[in-house]
């Protein structure tokens, strides 16, 4: 069950939209936020507020790379894997964080804090090999700065809204 | 030298409406709306020879001239901000500099279509940009530039963000407007082309973030300034590059159009890295072919490069130095490609994994001579399919088979990659 709070917001957001479906990203995005990933519960959510079937809404949460239908840690960690990464080393960074992790490539640590995944092109190809850790970029990477980025991510605790967008 | 869409940049921060706007700013809405007709907005970008800067570098004006005027319901424009080519940077550079110059180009571009609705669909990971965009329309909103009745005419539109979920796919146009209607992203059969059926049916045009950036200063100054911008005859305006890989400064600048390659390297990037050579380039993001040293003067415009055998693209430079493999190149490439095929059309689903497989045995010394043919022949297989973006997947991989088989086939030959 989600809060009558976030139930109204979502309703305001499809209320908004041309077509109520056009909310679908929103809404399992906030759903996603709440949970932590989206659960099969928010599938069910998203679908009686969107006025689809729950397979459609399955249909939907399966396309996009940031909605995770799987439990994952507190924060994810994203490496990005193309050209201009590979171009700039961040097979490295990629070993290194597995290495210190304790994770292969989609695992999440013992501790439940980090989720590992590769992602696609982040739009910051000049600053290559970067991260994101939640909602941070960490940018111009050595395994140095990787550590110092997880000690930072580590103490900052919580999670951060890295599946939501604060526009 | 003249900038257009970076004159107002300031360094390290985004600019202020009221900056913006002391800088000659929504002058060209003003302009448009007490002295011109919608067609003659069209028409101007038209005569300027502006063309898509998202990578496919069709005409601007004359993609907007296909929209039927005469249908009844509403029409569309949506701002392609899904930047995932990767190499390609531009568009999130300028909106975390400057969000005005996009918001002023698509409330011109609604002038000129006749449209009440525009949608600008960002990509995730812009949220910078993405709350740029949203203060600025408020601020425009405010001032009277955006809503109902903007400057006491008329005319009014409204814009709208939608903030996405990550997928390279929705960047294709038709693909863009199943995400935005809240279906699976996939890609639509062509025709009916979005001009005339588009979003929920009706006639839409998707126009890129930088190519719609460019329209208010070819209305404030004149299709035939715009025009004269390039350093190629043939060349309109200025292009933003963004340069990625063996340089020593990988910076994102504005250029006129049909700038030489030679000169964006040794100029703004400050030439290659110390102790590197250039090996090749990929000009315009992931999906364009290799240019090699030989194809250094060539004029960066769409007509010039695609007479190399390549496509400017988005303008997104990935360069290569000696001694770096380009088979593990095209793999990485191709497997981005494997990775965020939708997979509706089978091509594209089951040809790049094949592909990448073929690449991956041949990378790691287990290739066959008859390897070669094999990949020669899914360049071919990859037009089959909806959308463009299949046969831009194999771009890559025709570039290394037409300038670097030799490279390929020591792979072959020496049962290893000889860079290792």
């Amino acid at each position: 069950m989600i809060p009558e709070q976030l139930r109204k917001s979502l309703e305001a957001r499809v209320a908004h939209a041309f077509s109520a479906r056009e909310a679908a990203v929103d809404v399992m995005k906030d759903l996603q936020f709440h949970y932590g990933w989206l659960t099969d519960e928010a599938v069910g959510e998203a679908a009686e507020i969107l006025g689809l079937s729950r397979l459609q809404v399955e249909e939907l949460a399966t396309f996009y790379e940031m909605i995770y239908r799987r439990p994952v840690g507190n924060k994810m960690i994203h490496i990005c894997d193309s050209i201009s990464c590979w171009n700039a080393g961040y097979e490295k960074i990629l070993d290194h964080l597995k290495a210190r992790l304790g994770v292969e490539v989609g695992g999440t640590t013992a501790d439940g804090q980090f989720t590992l995944v590769p992602c696609c092109c982040m739009g910051r190809c000049g600053d290559g090999p970067l991260i994101s850790i939640g909602s941070t970029i960490y940018d111009h990477l050595t395994p140095e700065l990787v550590d110092q980025a997880l000690e930072i991510e580590r103490l900052s605790g919580t999670a951060a809204p890295d599946h939501k967008g604060q526009a | 030298m003249e900038q257009v869409l970076f004159r107002h940049n300031r360094p390290g921060r985004v600019v202020t409406f009221k900056e913006y706007c002391d800088e000659g700013g929504f002058n060209a809405l003003r302009k448009a709306i007490s002295e011109m007709t919608p067609n003659e907005v069209q028409q101007a970008v038209i005569d300027s020879g502006l063309r898509g800067r998202g990578g496919a570098g069709f005409s601007t004006g004359r993609k907007w001239s296909f929209v039927p005027r005469d249908l009844p319901g509403p029409r569309w424009l949506i701002c392609n901000c899904d930047e995932m080519e990767p190499g390609t940077y531009k568009d999130r550079v300028l909106l975390e500099h400057n969000p005005y110059s996009l918001i002023e180009g698509i409330t011109l571009a609604c002038y000129a279509l006749g449209v009440r609705h525009a949608f600008i669909f960002i990509r995730r990971g812009y949220e910078k940009a993405a709350n740029n965009l949203a203060r600025g329309l408020m601020e425009a909103k405010e001032a009277g530039l955006l809503g109902q009745h903007i400057l006491t005419s008329e005319f009014s539109v409204d814009i709208d963000l939608h903030l996405s979920a990550g997928r390279y796919i929705c960047g294709e146009e038709t693909a863009l407007i199943n995400a935005l209607e809240g279906k699976r992203p996939n890609p639509r059969s062509k025709p009916p082309f979005p001009a005339t059926k588009g979003l929920w049916g009706g006639p839409t045009v998707v126009n890129n973030v930088e190519t719609l950036a460019n329209v208010p200063a070819i209305i404030a100054k004149g299709p035939g300034w715009f025009k004269g911008l390039a350093r190629n005859a043939e060349g309109a305006g200025m292009k933003l590059f963004c340069v990625s890989g063996a340089v020593q400064n990988r910076v994102c600048v504005e250029l006129p159009i049909g700038t030489p390659l030679r000169e964006i390297i040794d100029g703004p990037c400050g030439g290659m890295k110390p102790g590197t050579k250039f090996k090749a380039c990929i000009p315009g993001g992931a999906s364009t072919q290799f240019l090699t040293p030989e194809h250094l003067d060539v004029p960066m415009d769409y007509d010039t490069v695609a007479k190399v055998g390549s496509r400017l693209g988005s303008g997104a430079i990935i360069i290569f130095e000696e001694g770096c493999c380009l088979v593990a190149a095209t793999l990485n490439l191709i497997t981005f490609f494997a990775r965020e095929s939708c997979g509706w059309c089978t091509p594209c689903r089951e040809g790049l994994p094949f592909v990448k497989e073929v690449l991956t045995r041949i990378e790691a010394g287990g290739g066959e001579e008859r390897d070669i043919e094999i990949l020669r022949e899914h360049v071919k297989y990859l037009n089959y399919t909806f959308c463009a973006l299949a046969p831009g997947a194999m771009a890559p991989l025709d570039g290394l088979l037409r300038h670097f088989e030799a490279e390929l086939r020591e792979h072959i030959v020496q049962h290893k990659c000889p860079f290792k």
